[in-house]
């Protein structure tokens, strides 16, 4: 664990590391110019399913699983969508890839492919990133002049088109079903499940939808084997027959209050504190952490007790937190009012709720408001029951969403009233005196613009 | 309303026929055409919608249904000759990202999503630009400014008001 020595980041600061020259330095494609010999696709999906590879983008669903979900021996097309609208806060790891090592991304987005069969792939980008835009437009030019990408790529008779698709600046389009809507032209308003992707996605065609960091994981199994892989991070709980483990290298991004921040490759299961301490440099200011976002916004707090918490798919789960997220640690430190912090995190989920389910964009809307009101003095205590009614109730896990974005709303609020209730009702009672203890309905308020 | 004049530019048609290959069918054309419409006129005017509609063989109101969703593209008047976004997200806000922003709205003498009068700068708030290593930061056109400080959001107004920032 001491001598951990980076393998998705290995080419961040090389000089021209974004170049195909460089990639095939450092060995890169020739794994998948092998598997297009030798392997079938089929081989390429038992090998990303013996690793154990788990989706990077927040949910962490098996990614061999997904493949096999697919339709056996479907006349086609198949596509596979790359999701790159890397949105939530705190959250940067894929723009680091895109940015610095396009063709790790390529080669495993190739392979993916292969494996699922498909023949289109899309590459859907957020408009954020025009950076990355580039350095990908010239990698993929540069893989069709070197037969990578194209008609029978390397003579193996398979053929791939991979096009880059420019978001419009929605979070909702990381919705791998908001993604799909988005590229057909329309507004990205996630589906009803099911049928799931797999059997009926974009185009209405069989659809994989992965991450980028998946992407580059997948190159790496390529390259390196099985063994590797889960040679790190955490095996599964052999108590719990459902847990499949935590295996592989991940990028955490660090953020916030911290000396360093930046994205750091680890294995999965490095504690909040390990990481904040070590590459972070620790606290800034030599100040203590308040609560830390474990990864991204939407996954909730933990508390500075709770920093030892190691962060695997498991881990946030087990002290409340909706899970690892996109493992995007962002330190709060201990001079911020959760009040604000809570503020910030409504505004986010109002702003970006795409108004399809009502519970959602009433209730994001709502919760702003009324963090409005107590940020301006005229908190009462029932707010905070009103809020946690709010959290309780939108989502898919009390079955009142489509999609999931309303939970990653609902668990910064749910997250930050229970374990920071204290410093809510101080807050209150300081700021609003004479009111605090009212139950009676409040007027109706203001529409608060969220845009 | 009855124009003579089209939005369009032939050269913008062929950019987005250029693009239809890619896809298997014209709708998916949608965001690609306004963008490529947007980047030449900075905003897409009511017109241009009811043209690229015909362009892609769908209804008007399809196309504005798309459109309007992302609260992206303009259609009154064009963004300034810069569109700058500052963002305000947690990583950000942690580090200044707000006092950022009220600065530099401060400095150009609008309020966010204002537009300077003399038409160089518009600047908007933004949710996550997923450069939170860089915080507090802002995406203006293409490029990411990190790590902002007052004096660096100062000189950054000045120089897109002396027309010197992309």
């Amino acid at each position: 664990m001491t001598t951990f020595q980076p393998v998705l980041l290995e080419a961040v600061g090389v000089a021209g590391s974004h170049t195909l020259a460089s990639y095939r330095s450092r060995g890169g494609y020739a794994p998948l110019e092998r598997m297009l010999k030798e392997k079938q696709p089929t081989d390429v999906i038992e090998l990303v399913k013996a690793s154990g590879l788990r989706g990077r983008g927040g949910a962490g669903f098996p990614t061999g699983l997904k493949w096999t979900f697919l339709p056996k021996d479907h006349p086609g097309p198949i596509y596979l969508c790359i999701n790159a609208d890397e949105s939530e806060p705190g959250t940067f790891n894929n723009r680091i890839l895109m940015e610095d090592d396009p063709h790790q991304v390529i080669e495993g987005i190739i392979l993916s492919a292969y494996a699922t069969r498909a023949t289109t792939a899309y590459l859907y980008l957020r408009y954020e990133y025009p950076q990355s835009w580039d350095r990908l437009q010239g990698a993929i030019d540069e893989a069709y002049a070197a037969g990578l990408l194209g008609k029978n790529i390397q003579g193996s008779g398979f053929s791939l088109d991979l096009y880059l698709h420019r978001g419009a600046a929605a979070y909702i389009c990381g919705e791998e079903t908001g993604l799909i809507e988005s590229l057909e032209g329309k507004r990205a308003w996630p589906r009803i499940k099911p049928p799931f992707p797999a059997i009926e996605g974009l185009f209405r065609k069989p659809t994989v939808v992965n991450n980028i960091e998946t992407m580059a994981c997948v190159a790496q199994i390529a390259r390196r084997g099985v063994d590797w892989f889960r040679s790190i991070g955490v095996p599964s709980d052999p108590n719990n027959p459902r847990d499949p483990g935590s295996y592989g290298p991940k990028l955490y991004c660090l953020s916030g209050h911290v000396e360093r921040p930046g994205c750091y490759e680890a294995p999965l299961g490095i504690t909040a504190r390990q990481l904040i301490d070590g590459q972070g440099g620790g606290v800034w200011k030599g100040r203590k952490a308040k609560a830390v976002i474990p990864g991204g916004i939407s996954m909730g707090l933990l508390t500075e007790a709770e920093l030892d918490t190691p962060l695997d798919f498991a881990g946030p789960g087990k002290v409340g937190c909706l899970g690892l997220g996109t493992a995007a640690v962002v330190v709060i430190d201990e001079t911020v009012s959760i009040v604000d912090f809570l503020h910030n995190s409504c505004r986010f989920f109002a702003h970006e709720s795409c108004g399809q389910c009502t519970p959602c964009r009433e209730g994001t809307a709502w919760s702003l408001r009324m963090l409005e009101r107590i940020r301006a003095g005229k908190g009462r205590l029932k707010d905070l029951e009103l809020l946690a009614e709010i959290g309780n109730t939108m989502g898919m896990m009390p079955g009142s969403t489509i999609c999931g974005l309303a939970d990653g709303a609902a668990w910064p609020i749910k997250n930050a009233i229970k374990k920071f209730r204290g410093e809510f009702e101080d807050y209150i009672k300081r700021t609003n005196p004479s009111g605090w203890m009212v139950t009676d309905p409040v007027p109706a308020l203001p529409i608060v613009a969220a845009h | 309303m009855i124009t003579t004049q089209r939005i369009l530019t032939p050269e913008m048609v062929a950019s987005i026929e250029a693009l239809a290959p890619r896809y298997p069918n014209r709708r998916a054309l949608t965001l690609p055409a306004l963008h490529i419409v947007n980047d030449e006129l900075r905003y897409v005017p009511y017109e241009a919608v009811v043209e690229v509609a015909q362009l892609l063989g769908l209804a008007p109101a399809e196309v504005q249904d798309t459109l309007s969703f992302y609260q992206f593209f303009p259609q009154d008047k064009p963004s300034g000759e810069t569109r700058a976004w500052v963002c305000r997200s947690i990583s950000c806000a942690l580090r200044g990202g707000e006092e950022i922003l009220d600065h530099i709205c401060h400095a150009a003498g609008i309020d966010p999503y204002g537009t300077t009068a003399d038409g160089a700068l518009t600047v908007e708030p933004a949710e996550c630009l997923g450069a939170c290593d860089f915080a507090p930061c802002m995406l203006a056109g293409k490029t990411l400014h990190k790590n902002l400080t007052k004096e660096s959001a100062e000189a950054f107004v000045r120089d897109a008001r002396a027309g010197k920032s992309s």
